[in-house]
């Protein structure tokens, strides 16, 4: 009975499917196959070889840009969690009131706001800042990565507060614990989950950006992806192969390592 | 026993407390006083929505009242926030931390207290023991059953020996059974500790067992306090006789009143005595209650109180109920005990007298 109007029995469905999992993972199969390829155009196969993994581990541009972009990302990753924690609890501990929505727009505001537009925003804005201190570090992309994330990192944790049962906290307090001890000892061990999460998803966003960071960053600052995207444009090697199947990875590793500490968590 | 029976460890005096404002306004609790006294069971009774949660979450500290203040020992707790109030819950939900073993749950309210170490463990220990829950110390709350989390829930707020217990509706969650024992187990559980227990239920035989004192609430009110025996044998008003047990309420007239007691006269014209609510004075028509087992039958003859027609025998195994119809239209339930052998010729569709002795009947407030 329930079977019938299942979607899983709904005709074409299979095909439908079947055709955006081809279309989402083919060109990722594809990308990885030519990372092994000893050729050194992309668009002929020269048989088997890791020589390209060889050259990009060699290729100091390359490892330079990869632990800028994971300075970056574990900095903004940090901050953006510690400001997402604090604005969760602030919009989850209090009762509604009319200016709530407008603070959820304003915490999601990098979601809504087309990236280009914050990037010439503060491209404009850090040069402003630049000329005046004359500092020209990484602090301008770190802060940007930051604000973007945040929403990343808010979004699990809210979910989490949302889900957490209230009068645990009141049954804290019931017993003697201090607003803060309530916090550090109830509200924090629950919502570790949701904060790791915000935690490695802020991580692998900041690690991914290209459009903001292109605007930001000052000559010598190029993270992996902004590196890759000057390479290709100077033609395209199986090298820039190899690093994206690391990069690859890299990302499925911090996935599946989050998925098993926030299983154990739970 | 208390060395002074009369020291009240909580007084509501004149609380009042309103949600909301204008139109949506609630008022959960209406001018409430009562006085809870020390080391007894103190049932709050009445229906879903009648105000019990709100008084308790007041007198713990989760709300504040919008008027009236609450004592505890004669000091006001007003100022006082949750976590400095000498006062426990037993959560409805247990509310139990899921990240912590039944051992450290026990435990948290004396480690939060700043106990040493030995005496927290000592104190845990000896609460296990006392919940009967100390093979299962290091397990999480989550790998337990309800009964035992019920147990857990209790043990955790007795253990820092709070000078009142509030409980809000806790066997609720149990089945049948299981709330059985655990009526029996916290009756137990309060005798022992000697704890003040504040304990709310809906549920009026749960009320009647486990109580010392009652208040029957509805609507934000307390309509009466008393034992048990009180509630039951001498409501004060109509919605409390209905809410606690079975009741027949027959229109009467006042004809005299003396040393608290009046005389009524019922519509078959017999007068009868009638026991009065403290500081009722009544006079012209009034409604009174009879309980069904404090009438009796007899043969149909002027000297019954009022004759009615049977027209419904229950036998009930232990009992038999007679749902009568009397002469005015009114219908009366007579319960009687049965005993072996009883064959007393009263049938369906006959006629019976209806007596009601002399300390049955009570005249209602409304
Ligand atoms: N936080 C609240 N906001 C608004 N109304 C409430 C709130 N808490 C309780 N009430 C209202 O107060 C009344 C009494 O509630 P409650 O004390 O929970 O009743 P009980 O515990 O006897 O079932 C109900 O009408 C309820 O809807
Ligand atoms: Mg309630």
């Amino acid at each position: 009975m329930a079977n019938r109007f299942s979607i899983k029995h709904q005709p074409g469905f299979t095909a439908i499917a079947a055709t955006c999992f081809i279309v989402l993972y083919l060109p990722i199969v594809v990308l990885v196959i030519y990372a092994f390829n000893a050729a050194t155009s992309t668009s002929e196969w020269g048989g088997f070889s890791l020589k390209w993994f060889q050259s990009a581990w060699q290729n100091t541009q390359v490892i330079d840009a990869t632990l800028r972009s994971f300075q970056i990302g574990a900095t903004a990753a940090v901050f953006s969690t510690i400001f997402a924690t604090m604005a969760a609890l602030a919009t989850t501990r209090t009762a509604s009131y009319p200016g709530l929505t407008f603070k959820y727009a304003a915490i999601n505001q990098p979601l809504m706001v087309p990236e280009i537009v914050t990037g010439v925003a503060l491209l404009i804005f850090f040069s402003r800042i630049k000329i005046f201190t004359g500092y020209s570090g990484l602090g301008y992309l770190i802060a940007a990565h930051t604000a973007f994330c945040i929403p990343f990192a808010y979004l699990p944790i809210r979910a989490r507060l949302e889900n957490m049962d209230l009068t645990l906290e009141r049954a804290a307090a019931d017993l003697y614990a201090t607003p803060w001890r309530t916090f550090r000892r109830i509200t924090l061990p629950l919502l570790w989950p949701g904060i790791l999460a915000g935690l490695m998803l802020a991580f692998v966003i900041s690690l991914d950006d290209v459009v903001i960071t292109e605007f930001v960053k000052s000559g010598g600052q190029d993270t992996l992806p902004t590196y890759m995207l000057g390479q290709i444009r100077r033609g395209i090697t199986p090298e820039i192969n190899a690093i994206s199947t690391v990069f690859l990875l890299l990302s499925v590793a911090i996935v599946t390592l989050f998925f098993f500490i926030s299983r154990k968590h739970d | 026993m208390p060395d002074k029976p009369d020291r009240n460890a909580i007084e509501v005096v004149k609380v009042s407390k309103i949600f909301g404002s204008g139109e949506g306004q609630v008022a959960a609790l209406d001018t409430v006083s009562v006085s809870i006294r020390e080391n007894e069971f103190f049932t709050l009774l009445g229906p879903s929505g009648c105000g019990k949660t709100t008084l308790l979450r007041l007198i713990a500290g989760f709300d504040f009242p919008t008027a009236g203040e609450i004592l505890l020992y004669g000091q006001d707790i007003a100022p006082l926030p949750p976590f400095k109030r000498p006062v426990n819950t037993v959560f409805q939900s247990y509310a139990l931390f899921p990240h912590m073993t039944v051992a450290e749950n026990i435990g948290f309210g004396l480690e939060m207290l700043g106990k040493p170490k030995a005496e927290i463990k000592a104190r845990v220990d000896a609460m296990l023991k006392l919940v009967k829950m100390e093979a299962l110390s290091a397990r999480r709350t989550s790998q337990i059953s309800g009964g035992q989390q019920q147990r857990v829930a209790l043990a955790r707020a007795l253990a820092p020996q709070p000078k009142v217990l509030l409980l809000d509706e806790p066997l609720s969650a149990l089945d049948y059974k299981l709330r059985k024992e655990m009526q029996i187990e916290l009756k137990r559980l309060q005798h022992e500790t000697g704890i003040t227990f504040i304990f709310v239920t809906h549920d009026q035989e749960e009320a009647l067992t486990m109580s010392d004192r009652i208040a029957v609430m509805s609507s934000g009110k307390i309509l009466q306090v008393g034992s048990p025996r009180d509630i039951y044998d001498r409501p004060s008003e109509r919605f409390v006789a209905d809410f606690i047990g079975e009741s027949n309420f027959l229109k009467a007239e006042v004809v005299g009143v003396s040393a608290g007691r009046a005389t009524v006269k019922l519509s078959s014209g017999t007068e009868i005595p009638a026991s009065l609510p403290e500081g009722l004075v009544p006079k012209g028509k009034v409604t009174i209650v009879v309980r069904p087992e404090h009438a009796q039958l007899s043969a149909a003859s002027p000297s019954a109180s009022l004759s009615g027609t049977v027209e419904n025998i229950v036998y009930l195994g232990t009992d038999t109920h007679f749902h009568l119809r009397l002469a005015d239209g009114e219908p009366f339930i007579v319960r009687r005990q049965n005993s072996r052998g009883t064959g007393d010729g009263i049938v369906q569709g006959g006629k019976v007298g209806i007596v009601i002795g002399g300390d049955a009947a009570q005249v209602l407030k409304d």
